[in-house]
């Protein structure tokens, strides 16, 4: 009966996940040396490490990804503080609904309207000429700062849902508690408020990194030529060059990477996976 | 002092001290304010009129962590991401104590609530009475010239909450600090404290000893709070050298000791205790006492070892009466439909103006 409920999910797991994951695995671990013949190799791994775009990107990638990660978390927190302590009732449902309302559109479309308010002729520039801060449109696209407002545009509910339903569970008296013994805002928030919440903290960046890290569309569209992300390179050699063995490749040293960066990070915050997980 | 909510006045009017050293209880029924006088006392809410001074400092507009004042919370809120000892240091800590002088410190606090060593336990692995116990210390070891305690023994179970009780006044009285205990168990309060005030509807209704409370009620709401009470309404038809002479509706006439100014012809509620009540199975018994008496048919046994009791309606008005069992064994074999007699003495009773509050009563 259990294996019954569980075969949809273990179906999807097998066909979508481990099987095309093996074929990759395979396919990067081998060289062609002439058409249609192929033998075992790591030449795809130390191309990787011979040609310095490709770990540049992939260390740019890695820290833009942390860096969105820090912004969502810093501008999400105090909304979800709004939104699980302050607001009570009928307001906390509706503000619930206004952080998944950009939801309802798909990202291709959201980022659109990105592009649509930054480009030199766009509206945000215009306005800027309007006001006199500029003497000309500046664009506005095509920066690193442009693609991290994206990210954190993009990740902004995945940070919001599991703080919320950390701060939640904090016992308001535990606050006033602390407060009464002499604490401030600010040694409350450290001490009894960022502890409490910790999990739902982590399980927030590990979910908003991995989107970060993976994602492709925000990064290539507000980001052009210069966004020099990982997933890009993925893409190229996959299609572009048709370099199936070193896309492979890629695409596994990005899974180690944000492997890494994951378990650092819970070993940084002293978190445990299965507890972090369970928040989410 | 007073605090309104919109047209509701959760603190209505009060004007209170509590002497230094103290054990002052605020007794009342759930939503009658005392929550709110508690918090307005602690800084959280601010009072609306008036001022609250602590050791002779006004305290308008000082925050909850610059008041020379600790609170106990309901559930304790003890902190779950800190250690027992790190629970205790915490407010010797935001003070910027040195590591050192709170570390010696937090043991000696511990040691004075019987847990000594308990520092680096976690907040889970204690017994309800011992978070009790580091809630306590947490508040004292910052020496607050007031503790604010949020009935802290409401979420023990019986026997814990008996053996708490004790416990918290023998703290109290070591460590010489005021305490303010806000309650509705009235054994609670009346165990504890060397004073009680009985709040209802944002006032008090009376302030005094316990044993002022339970023998001198000054109104008819802390007369029916306070211990049990068999309540009648009524009117008096005779007064006469204090004592009223009540008819009840039903027809019961019985005497009782006039609190306040009442006249013949006043509606009044008087209260007889259970333990007040004689029982006897001969009438002539009470006689020879000198006690009014009545006859009742026994209509339940309420046993509860200690604290039994009987239920007897009184033949003429059928007025349902509770009168305590003595210990004696002589009623042992009491059968329910017997028919018995019972009387008090009418000092013992008392008799109020129907509608007394504390506007009338100045307070003792």
């Amino acid at each position: 009966m259990l294996m019954l409920l569980l075969a949809p999910a273990l179906l999807w797991l097998l066909g979508l996940i481990v099987l095309p994951h093996v074929e990759l695995g395979i396919l990067s671990l081998r060289a062609r040396v002439a058409p249609r013949v192929y033998e075992p190799s790591l030449a795809q791994f130390r191309t990787f490490f011979e040609e310095p775009l490709y770990w540049h990107t992939f260390m740019r990638t890695a820290l833009m990804s942390i860096v969105a990660t820090a912004i969502t978390l810093l501008m999400a927190f105090p909304i979800a503080w709004t939104i699980a302590k302050l607001i009570k009732g009928k307001s906390k449902s509706m503000l619930l609904v206004m952080c998944l309302i950009p939801f309802w559109v798909s990202e291709t479309v959201r980022t659109l309207g990105w592009m649509i308010l930054l480009r030199e002729s766009g509206v945000l520039p215009a306005l800027l000429v309007w006001l006199g801060v500029t003497p000309a449109p500046v664009e506005m696209l095509y920066h690193d700062a442009t693609i991290l407002v994206g990210l954190v545009y993009t990740s902004m509910l995945f940070m919001v849902i599991p703080l919320i339903s950390a701060l939640e569970s904090l016992d308001d008296s535990l606050i006033e508690a602390a407060y009464d013994l002499g604490g401030n805002g600010w040694s409350i928030l450290r001490q009894i408020i960022i502890p409490h919440a910790a999990p739902g903290i982590v399980a927030g960046c590990i979910v908003v990194f991995m989107l970060t890290l993976g994602n492709y569309l925000t990064p290539t569209l507000l980001g052009g030529k210069n966004s020099q992300w990982f997933t890009e390179q993925i893409y190229t050699q996959f299609i572009t060059r048709f370099n199936w063995e070193q896309g492979a490749a890629f695409g596994f040293l990005l899974l180690g990477l944000s492997t890494a960066i994951v378990w650092v990070g819970l070993k940084l915050s002293g978190q445990k996976f299965g507890e972090v997980m369970q928040k989410t | 002092m007073a605090k309104h909510y919109g047209a509701f006045r959760a603190v209505d009017d009060l004007s209170f001290s509590v002497a230094r050293g103290s054990f002052f209880s605020i007794l009342g029924p759930s939503g009658c304010g005392k929550t709110t006088l508690l918090r307005m006392i602690a800084g959280f809410l601010e009072a609306d009129s008036g001022e609250i001074h602590i050791g002779g400092k006004a305290t308008r507009g000082v925050p909850p962590n610059k008041r020379p004042v600790n609170m106990v919370f309901q559930h304790l809120a003890l902190f779950p991401m800190m250690s027992v000892g790190e629970n205790v240091g915490y407010g010797l800590a935001r003070r910027g104590v040195a590591k050192d002088e709170i570390k010696r410190r937090v043991g000696d606090m511990l040691e004075r609530v019987s847990l000594p060593g308990a520092q680096a336990k976690r907040v889970d692995q204690l017994s309800g009475g011992q978070k009790q116990r580091v809630a306590i210390a947490r508040s004292l070891v910052l020496e607050p010239t007031l503790l604010l305690l949020d009935e802290p023994l409401g979420a023990l179970d019986l026997k814990l909450r008996e053996h708490m009780k004790i416990e918290l006044k023998q703290l109290q009285a070591a460590f010489g600090t005021t305490f303010v205990y806000i309650t509705h168990d009235q054994s609670e309060a009346l165990v504890l404290s060397d004073h009680v005030a009985v709040m209802n509807h944002g006032r008090f209704e009376q302030v005094g000893t316990p044993q002022q409370l339970y023998y001198e009620p000054q109104t008819p709401f802390v007369a029916g709070f306070v211990g049990a009470n068999n309540r009648m309404a009524g009117r008096a038809t005779e007064v006469k050298g204090g004592i009223v002479t009540v008819t009840s509706a039903q027809g019961l006439v019985m005497p009782a000791r006039a609190i306040g100014k009442i006249a013949a012809g006043d509606a009044v509620e008087a209260f007889v205790r259970p333990e007040v009540a004689r029982l006897a199975r001969q009438a002539a018994t009470l006689t020879d006492a000198g006690l009014p008496h009545f006859t009742a048919r026994v209509d339940s046994l309420l046993f509860d070892g200690a604290n039994s009791a009987v239920l007897l309606h009184e033949a003429q008005s059928n007025t349902e009466f509770r009168i305590a069992l003595p210990q004696t064994g002589e009623f042992a074999d009491l059968t329910v439909g017997e028919t018995v007699s019972f009387g008090f003495d009418p000092q013992r009773a008392v008799c109020f103006a129907a509608g007394t509050t504390a506007d009338e009563h100045v307070f003792s």
